[in-house]
Parts: C-alpha cells; sequence; structure tokens
C-alpha cells in the first residue's frame, strides 16, 4: 500500500446503544478508488458501521476519518453530503412516503445548488433502468425493486466521491441486479469513486470488491481480498461456514450440520 | 384432490395520468400443500399477486379474475369481514418491506403477543412465551432483547424474521412469503427455509414463495412461475430451472454473478417487445 490518505478510516471505533455494543473496536481503512466489502451474519452490525460513518449511529469511542479529515460528533455538514453518499437497507424508510419521485431526486440537487435539474433526473432514473413515467409516482405506488432502484438514483445524482451501499440489489431481481452493479462499476471506473457495499451475497460481493471485511457479533473477525474468499483461503470458522451455506438448500439438512463433513 | 387455493385469469389495474396500467394479466395458477416459487422481473407484478389473494391491494387498484378461491370460499365475493377473518385465521403474508409493514410504536414482542391472542385464548405470561420461542426458532440470538426493542431499533434481517414469526406464530394454512429471506445471511436464511419446509411437510401448508433467489428457489420450491410483464411466462418444476426455456429466464439464469466467474460487465438482458404480449 502506498501512504496515500485512505478515503475512509475508522480506528478503535464503538457504538453502544443503551449498554449494548453494537459495534467493538472497530478499525477499517479504505483506500480511494477501492470497493470493500462487508459480509457477516445479521445484526452483526454491518449497517452500523455505514451509519457510524453517515453520522447516524452514536459513536461512543474511536476516531473517524473521511479523506484525512475527522468527523466529530453525528452532525454532518453539507460538504460530507456532497462528497459521501448512502443507499439504506430499507429504500422504504429512506424514501418520503408523500414526495413523488421527482422531489426525492430534486431535494439534494435543490440543497447542493445544482441547476438544470431536470435533465440530471431525467438521466439519473434513466440510468437504474426507469423510465420518466415513474417519475411523478408516488414510493407506494412502485414496487420493492423499484424503490430501491430510486434510492440508487437519489444517492448518484450529487455525484459523490464516496458511496457507502447497504445490500443495494437484494431487492432486485438477477437481470435489473446485473444492470445496477454494470452501473456502479461504470461510475466508480469512470469516476475514481470509492465503495464500502454490504451484502449477503458473497457472488455480488466477490464480483464488486477488492477486498472485504467478515463480521461477527460487533467486531471484524476478518480481512481478506476477494479472490482469496473465491480460492477458499479462508481464515476463521464462521467465513467457512459462510461459504458452505451459499450453495443453497438441502431439505432435511435443518439448514446446519452438513456445513462441516 | 382438489386444491387449496385456484387462481384463474386474474388481472390487476390502475388508472394513471397516461391511462389504465395493466400490472397483472391472465395468471392463472393452483396450489395444494405444496412450495411453489414465484420469480420474475422487479415490477412484474409477483407483490400484487399475492395481495389480490389476500385481500390487500391498495384501494385504487382494480381487481377481477374469473375465479379466485381458497378452500372452496369464492374470495371475490366474500364480504370484507369474511375476508379479514381468513385474513387472521388461515391465510397470511409476509410483506416484502418488513419494517416498514410492522408497527412503528409498538415493541416486536407485543406485536407477535397481540396476534398470537387474537388467534387463541392463551394467558399472558404464555403468549410470552410462545413468542419468545419463536423468536428463536427464527434463529434471533437473543430473543429478550429483541423482544422490548421497537422495529426501527433492529437490523434489516431481524425485522424480516420478527415478521415471519409474526406470521408463523398465527399457524396459516397458506402463508404468502414475499421476499422473506432477502435480507438474511445464508446462514440464517437456510434456517428459516428449514422451518418453512418443515410446515409444509409436517403440517400441510400451503406456501407461496416470492423470491428474485434463483438459486433458493431452485433449491428449495416445488414447482416455480415465472412472470414478466404482469404474466406468467413460464412454469417449471423447480429441479428444472436451469433448462428453462423462455429467453427470459434463461437469460436471468445467465446474469447471476458467480464467485470465481469473472465477468465485467456482467451479460445483461435484452428484452423483447413480444416477451410483454
Ligand atoms: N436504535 C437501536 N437501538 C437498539 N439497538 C440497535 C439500534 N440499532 C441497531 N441496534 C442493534 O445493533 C445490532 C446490529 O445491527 P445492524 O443493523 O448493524 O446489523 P446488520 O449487520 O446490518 O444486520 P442485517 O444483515 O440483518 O441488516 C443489532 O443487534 C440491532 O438490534
Ligand atoms: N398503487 C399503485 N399504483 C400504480 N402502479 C402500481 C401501484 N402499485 C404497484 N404498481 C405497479 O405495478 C407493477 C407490479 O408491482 P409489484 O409490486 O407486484 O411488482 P413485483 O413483481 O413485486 O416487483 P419487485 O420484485 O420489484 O418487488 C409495478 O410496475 C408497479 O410500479
Ligand atoms: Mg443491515
Ligand atoms: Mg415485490
Amino acid at each position: 500500500m502506498t501512504d496515500a490518505v485512505p478515503a475512509l478510516s475508522l480506528a478503535g471505533v464503538n457504538v453502544a446503544y443503551d449498554g449494548y455494543r453494537a459495534l467493538a473496536d472497530v478499525s477499517l481503512n479504505v483506500a480511494a478508488g477501492e470497493a470493500f466489502g462487508l459480509v457477516g451474519e445479521s445484526g452483526s452490525g454491518k449497517s452500523t458501521l455505514l451509519r457510524a460513518i453517515a453520522g447516524l449511529a452514536p459513536v461512543t469511542a474511536g476516531t473517524l476519518r473521511v479523506e484525512g479529515e475527522t468527523l466529530t460528533g453525528q452532525r454532518r455538514g453539507r460538504a460530507f453530503h456532497a462528497r459521501v453518499q448512502m443507499v439504506f437497507q430499507d429504500p422504504y424508510g429512506s424514501l418520503h412516503p408523500r414526495h413523488t419521485i421527482d422531489r426525492q431526486l430534486l431535494e439534494p440537487l435543490a440543497i447542493h445548488g445544482v441547476d438544470a435539474t431536470s435533465p440530471r433526473i431525467l438521466r439519473a432514473l434513466d440510468e437504474v433502468g426507469l423510465g420518466a413515467g415513474f417519475r411523478f409516482r408516488y414510493p407506494h405506488q412502485l414496487s420493492g425493486g423499484q424503490r430501491q432502484r430510486v434510492a440508487i438514483a437519489r444517492a448518484l445524482i450529487l455525484e459523490p466521491a464516496i458511496l457507502l451501499l447497504d445490500e443495494p440489489t437484494s431487492a432486485l431481481d438477477a437481470s435489473v441486479q446485473a444492470e445496477v452493479l454494470n452501473l456502479l462499476e461504470q461510475v466508480r471506473a469512470e469516476r475514481g469513486l470509492t465503495y464500502v457495499l454490504v451484502s449477503h451475497d458473497l457472488g455480488v460481493v466477490t464480483h464488486m470488491c477488492d477486498r472485504l471485511a467478515v463480521m461477527h457479533g460487533g467486531r471484524i473477525v476478518e480481512e481478506l481480498p476477494a479472490d482469496d474468499l473465491v480460492a477458499g483461503r479462508i481464515g476463521t470458522d464462521y467465513t467457512r461456514k459462510l461459504m458452505v451455506a451459499s450453495a443453497g438448500f438441502r431439505r432435511g439438512s435443518d439448514g446446519h450440520g452438513h456445513a462441516d463433513e | 384432490m382438489t386444491p387449496m387455493l385456484t387462481v384463474e385469469d386474474l388481472a390487476i389495474s390502475f388508472a394513471t395520468r397516461t391511462g389504465r396500467f395493466e400490472a397483472v394479466r391472465g395468471v392463472s395458477f393452483t396450489l395444494g400443500r405444496e412450495r411453489l416459487g414465484i420469480v420474475g422481473e422487479s415490477g412484474s407484478g409477483k407483490s400484487l399477486t399475492g395481495r389480490a389473494i389476500m385481500g390487500l391491494t391498495p384501494p385504487s387498484a382494480d381487481v377481477t379474475a374469473r375465479r379466485l378461491a381458497f378452500d372452496g370460499i369464492d374470495l371475490l365475493t366474500a364480504p370484507p369481514a369474511q375476508r379479514r377473518a381468513l385474513r387472521g385465521a388461515r391465510l397470511s403474508m409476509v410483506l416484502q418491506d418488513p419494517k416498514y409493514s410492522l408497527d412503528p410504536v409498538m415493541s416486536i414482542g407485543r406485536q407477535i403477543v397481540e396476534t398470537l391472542r387474537t388467534h387463541e385464548r392463551v394467558s399472558r405470561r404464555e403468549a410470552r412465551e410462545r413468542a419468545l420461542d419463536m423468536l428463536a426458532a427464527v434463529q434471533i440470538e437473543n430473543p429478550a432483547r429483541v423482544f422490548d426493542l421497537y422495529p426501527h431499533e433492529v437490523s434489516g434481517g431481524m425485522g424480516q424474521r420478527a415478521m415471519i414469526a409474526m406470521m408463523l406464530i398465527a399457524n396459516p394454512e397458506l402463508l404468502i412469503a414475499d421476499e422473506p429471506t432477502s435480507a438474511l445471511d445464508v446462514t440464517v436464511q437456510l434456517e428459516v427455509l428449514g422451518i418453512l419446509d418443515r410446515l409444509v411437510t409436517d403440517r400441510g401448508m400451503g406456501l407461496i414463495f416470492i423470491s428474485h433467489d434463483l438459486r433458493l428457489v431452485s433449491s428449495f420450491c416445488d414447482r416455480v412461475l415465472v412472470m414478466y410483464a404482469g404474466r406468467v411466462v413460464e412454469e417449471i418444476a423447480a429441479a428444472e430451472l436451469a433448462h428453462a426455456r423462455h429467453p427470459y429466464t434463461r437469460g436471468l439464469l445467465a446474469c447471476v454473478p458467480v464467485p470465481g466467474h469473472d465477468r465485467h460487465p456482467l451479460p445483461v438482458l435484452d428484452r423483447r417487445p413480444e416477451w410483454r404480449l
């Protein structure tokens, strides 16, 4: 590695909710232009890690830096949001229920004083495979996958440098997923974007990411190159279990027990 | 053997500013005590089909069918009170956006307890025990903690499992599960499928399993319907999914990123206008 300033840097970060430790001493560096994956069991703290960066989780200890600048408290200013955008795991919750899609996409542009909004909105919708016909609909008039695509369009519309993606394609069918993943790769190549991508789909993570971290119980238990995961060069039992389970369902297996044989 | 559920020529449409939008067109299938998978393009009408069976389509939707029957009951002519009663006791649906479908101002545990108590006369204490057991069954690690959390305080996968626990505690005869495991990591996914599988095999529950995860559907379901632009374009035995015939289904299989296969960019579908016919 060079001594260039990492895009993201976490050192000894802790997050606690009423004494419950959702993140425990998490340290992590993500280089500028890198695509970094986060995997791990449900409730292990993946979303919390992204939320801590976005100022949406109570950090009780540790330091967080974005492009070398230390983030303090939970306030994130306008400059932060111009650099860092997040796609939330639960798109319904992150879209305003009584605003049209047009307004959801317009708001970030207006806040950041961007003009020529109309062509940008149309382009953003088109990029995620939604025609102009969706522009004046409300979130409840969309399917689950269509809502997810609006959330992705909204994150991309400001052309941020760092994207935090929480299960961005888990609500999409394989064909739309492929289109969205290709789009994300293409903008990364064009604009040198940095990604942190959470996904439980190891196919998606290894396709998109150079390196990844495996989380368990609020901690990072292993950090490895995606190629090592693919080749089975794995250091912990938990990671190995994840690999085996991703092969599919086996009747009568109870879902466990067949991991080691 | 008469099927538990019959759907014949189901159509769902909406009035929009640009005319009528036909979201579901001529969908027909039957369901017995089996696992029926529904896969298909985002926006192809999978969730609306499930909602129509439940009687949960939005008021603006126009729903018609030649026949829509559950256990001999004509759902289209059944009075609202009867449909509500069915929904409570015999039909359940795990909705696609679990956190949105849970009541935001009631703790997870209380929601499960209330669901149970509308179905069975049980003491408060027993209801609590059973809710905790159900949370443990869906692999929630610390049920006692999660029992008291509100929906915004749980992770995506925990919310999804809370919703499954709530639907299962009512002991339905027919369960429609809409992307029930999309937020779960693979190990937990398999545990949850194991529970659903036992309910079908041991208790004879009918299951409609809506998912975009082809790998899961082909290994878990008996039969699969493939939807595209509001229609069923293919019906196939789940184990045969790899040999699907419709170009949409075949294309779908080719788009899936597989660990170890370096394909950048991923192949995408060339959607043909004639697929919409
Ligand atoms: N506001 C909150 N109050 C209390 N606990 C919380 C809150 N937010 C998160 N938690 C807890 O923090 C833990 C980690 O949650 P997080 O959402 O980060 O998990 P995750 O790894 O993203 O899981 P999933 O894959 O299911 O989305 C969970 O046990 C959750 O209940
Ligand atoms: N209230 C509504 N008004 C207008 N159109 C609607 C409404 N609800 C749904 N639709 C449209 O109906 C179509 C089918 O929606 P549905 O939610 O059934 O899709 P789906 O197959 O479940 O997709 P996904 O995989 O993305 O969840 C979509 O194109 C959607 O935009
Ligand atoms: Mg999460
Ligand atoms: Mg849906």
